[in-house]
């Protein structure tokens, strides 16, 4: 008999019914609400006299659609808009039930920092949530994805998903990775070689010895982009590192529980003769601090490279490069460091953990921003900011020129006021660099916390390994 | 949710590869707390200038395709945030059934829950679609999910796949929660097992 994959041996342990034909009906462990694609959701139980199932294993968090500038905890300083989604998520919490932790709570922040800071996340657990990244949780060997609001209705209701089984797809990056190159620039490269559809049809299981090497934040990193290569979900392996993070989480088992589970925990592994429907390695010494120059995450480059040019694609992509071309200002041929920035954001669900910040803040120490270049720092969550200020590092990033400001997804995605101006150009550690993204006509190039910074103190996109070899 | 069955409608061209979510429907659409409503809104960012006037080169505008029923687009359509307001403005607009070379996962599952049909058909068979849309409003195609086949204005017939319980679900207007909560009996078997097995979760 074959073996089983990682992803085989969650889905196998959620399974409450399946079909004959496949259709099957999965467990859900956690269930991650926000107030942007849960309101129909809850609406939709109040019209049918639902209720949630199961009260305790959801958690609720407004983070898309707050401001992050001071006394937001006053909800009259919202925007009309911003505080009727903020109180229907506090009203829906109160009503159903559930965990909640409010814009007045410093444990508030991006959905997919606070799962796994609070201890919510754990590994071999199925979790999803109404937000494409819930893809971040795989990195504790969690089977986690977004879903639609409809779906976000299924699960408070049910506590279940209607599911088809994807495929299993491998991602190995081999060997160790080369000083200032970073998780970031792993997860672009593998979607630059494997296209934003490479992974559609498939869960990405991550490993090889550069994966195993990741911090827990690295980790999430990978995997939250996993979706941008199209796959439902991305997946690590736990391991000792996984279990260390883990250990002492608010919700995370304690004492004999905290055994059972480790138990568990470590049987969670794709055995050795499992089948793969789809192998991909990638050597980590051939990964560079890598950009990206158009609107789709998958126009990934070395920073070394040029922008292309259209003829340089094929198919439909031709088209789609001139677009982005036209809608990026590029012109083909262009040296990627000469591209000029406007402004820089760190932060979002991909980098706006504590080490994201340290790296950051490690190029930035005794440098500024050039002139004419705005940044923005926005932690993932208000513990992380505040572990930030008892390590000074908000004093860097003041001192560089930066706005340091509360957490939440800021202009990531621009529901809230933070957000580019048309033609605006930014150096960015999000994950989207979509047409008008960040604001409409603004122009996002997808990088590293370390890159952003570094491109911030030159005013151009900057290889970062130049700036490190510099003692300031 | 509304039955799918069979429809047959203007379709308008959208030869573009990898529309995102958000191309469909901007972030700032986003601030609804309802369904409705969003279909002034599809496609936003192309349909209108800053000013708010319609462009008069985007295919939704032109007068051949302004009640478009069906759209065909480029690869991978659909990739990106997880929003169902893409969904939501699709149909609200009045499209029913989009057909492309390949559709993001979440995009695709969220169609079926809104009773709209989402086809995946080889790029040949697309591009074929494709030019029968270009030739405006008198070419009307049709999509029968029942017999799962597209018939073009000229009569040409493609047959395309879809998954039998999704097929079902659109052809009777089933709500997926209550075809769920009849198995309750199954999940409450479940959680006590797990009561058992993973008393941490």
């Amino acid at each position: 008999m074959t073996g089983k994959t990682l992803y085989d041996k969650i889905w196998d342990a959620h399974l409450v019914d399946e079909s004959e034909d496949g259709t099957s009906l999965l467990y859900i462990d956690r269930h991650l609400v926000h107030e942007v694609t849960s309101p129909q959701a809850f609406e939709g139980l109040r019209m049918t006299g639902r209720s949630v199932r199961a009260p305790g294993k959801t958690i609720a968090v407004p983070d898309h659609n707050v401001p992050t500038t001071a006394g937001r905890e006053n909800i009259a300083n919202m925007t009309e808009e911003s505080r009727i989604q903020v109180q229907a998520l506090d009203q829906n919490a109160r009503d159903f039930g559930i965990n909640y932790y409010p814009v007045s709570d410093i444990r508030q922040g991006i959905v997919h920092i606070v799962g796994p800071e609070q201890g919510w996340t754990l590994p071999g657990m199925t979790v999803v949530c109404g937000d494409s990244h819930t893809a971040t949780h795989g990195a504790f060997g969690a089977l986690a994805h977004g879903i639609g609001t409809s779906e976000v209705e299924h699960v408070l209701a049910t506590q279940t998903l209607i599911q088809k089984k994807s495929k299993n797809m491998k991602v190995e990056i081999t060997g160790q990775l080369p000083p200032g190159v970073t998780a970031k620039d792993i997860t672009l490269s593998i979607i630059g070689k494997t296209g934003t559809a490479g992974g559609t049809g498939y869960v990405i299981e991550y490993c090889g010895e550069a994966i195993r090497s990741l911090s827990m934040e690295g980790r999430m990193t990978v995997c939250n982009m996993a979706i941008e290569g199209g796959a439902r979900a991305g997946i690590i392996a736990p391991d000792e590192t996984t279990f260390d993070y883990v250990k002492g989480r608010p919700h995370a088992p304690k004492g004999a529980q905290w055994e059972a589970a480790l138990a568990w925990w470590k049987t969670l592994y794709s055995d050795d003769d499992a089948h793969w429907d789809k192998v991909v390695t990638i050597r980590a010494e051939d990964i560079a601090p890598v950009v990206t120059w158009g609107t789709s995450p998958e126009d990934v480059l070395p920073i070394t490279g040029t922008v292309p040019a259209p003829q340089d694609f094929q198919g439909g992509k031709v088209e789609a490069a001139a677009r982005s071309l036209d809608y990026m200002g590029l012109e083909p041929g262009t040296p990627l460091t000469d591209i000029k920035i406007d402004a820089v954001f760190i932060g979002s669900c991909t980098n706006g953990r504590i080490e994201d910040l340290r790296a950051a803040a490690e190029i930035l120490k005794g440098r500024k921003l050039a002139d004419g270049v705005r940044g923005m720092v926005v932690p993932g969550s208000g513990l992380v900011r505040a572990q930030a200020e008892e390590e000074g590092l908000d004093k860097i990033f003041i001192e560089a020129g930066f706005e340091w400001r509360l957490a939440g997804c800021s202009m990531c995605l621009g529901m809230n006021p933070d957000q580019l101006a048309p033609g605006e150009r930014c150096a960015a550690t999000s994950n989207r660099n979509f047409e008008g993204r960040m604001g409409r006509g603004g122009r996002t190039h997808l990088m590293s916390p370390v890159m952003a910074a570094a491109a911030g103190v030159t005013g151009h996109l900057t290889d970062v390994r130049e700036m490190m070899a510099e003692t300031v | 949710m509304e039955k799918f069955e069979k429809l047959t409608g203007i379709a308008a061209p959208l030869p573009l590869v990898n529309i995102d979510t958000d191309m469909i429907i901007p972030k700032q659409f986003l601030k609804t707390i309802k369904r409705e409503g969003l279909g002034v809104n599809l496609f936003d960012e192309m349909r209108y200038d800053d000013q708010g006037n319609e462009n008069p080169d985007f295919v939704l505008n032109k007068p051949a395709y302004r009640q478009a029923e069906i759209l065909i687009a480029g690869d991978n359509f659909g990739c990106g945030s997880s929003r169902e307001h893409a969904p939501w403005a699709i149909k609200d607009f009045g499209i029913r059934c989009v057909i492309a070379p390949s559709f993001a996962d979440i995009f695709f599952n969220n169609c079926f829950k809104n009773g709209i049909l989402p086809i995946p058909l080889p790029q040949e068979q697309v591009d074929i679609l494709m030019k029968d849309a270009e030739k405006g409003a008198n070419a009307r195609m049709t999509v029968d999910l029942e017999n799962q086949v597209i018939t073009t204005s000229d009569g040409e017939e493609i047959a395309f796949d879809v998954d039998p319980f999704r097929k079902h679900c659109l052809l009777e207007g089933l709500d997926d929660i209550g075809l769920t909560l009849a198995k309750a009996p199954s999940i409450d078997g479940f959680e006590s097992q797990m009561a058992q097995e993973r008393p941490w979760v």
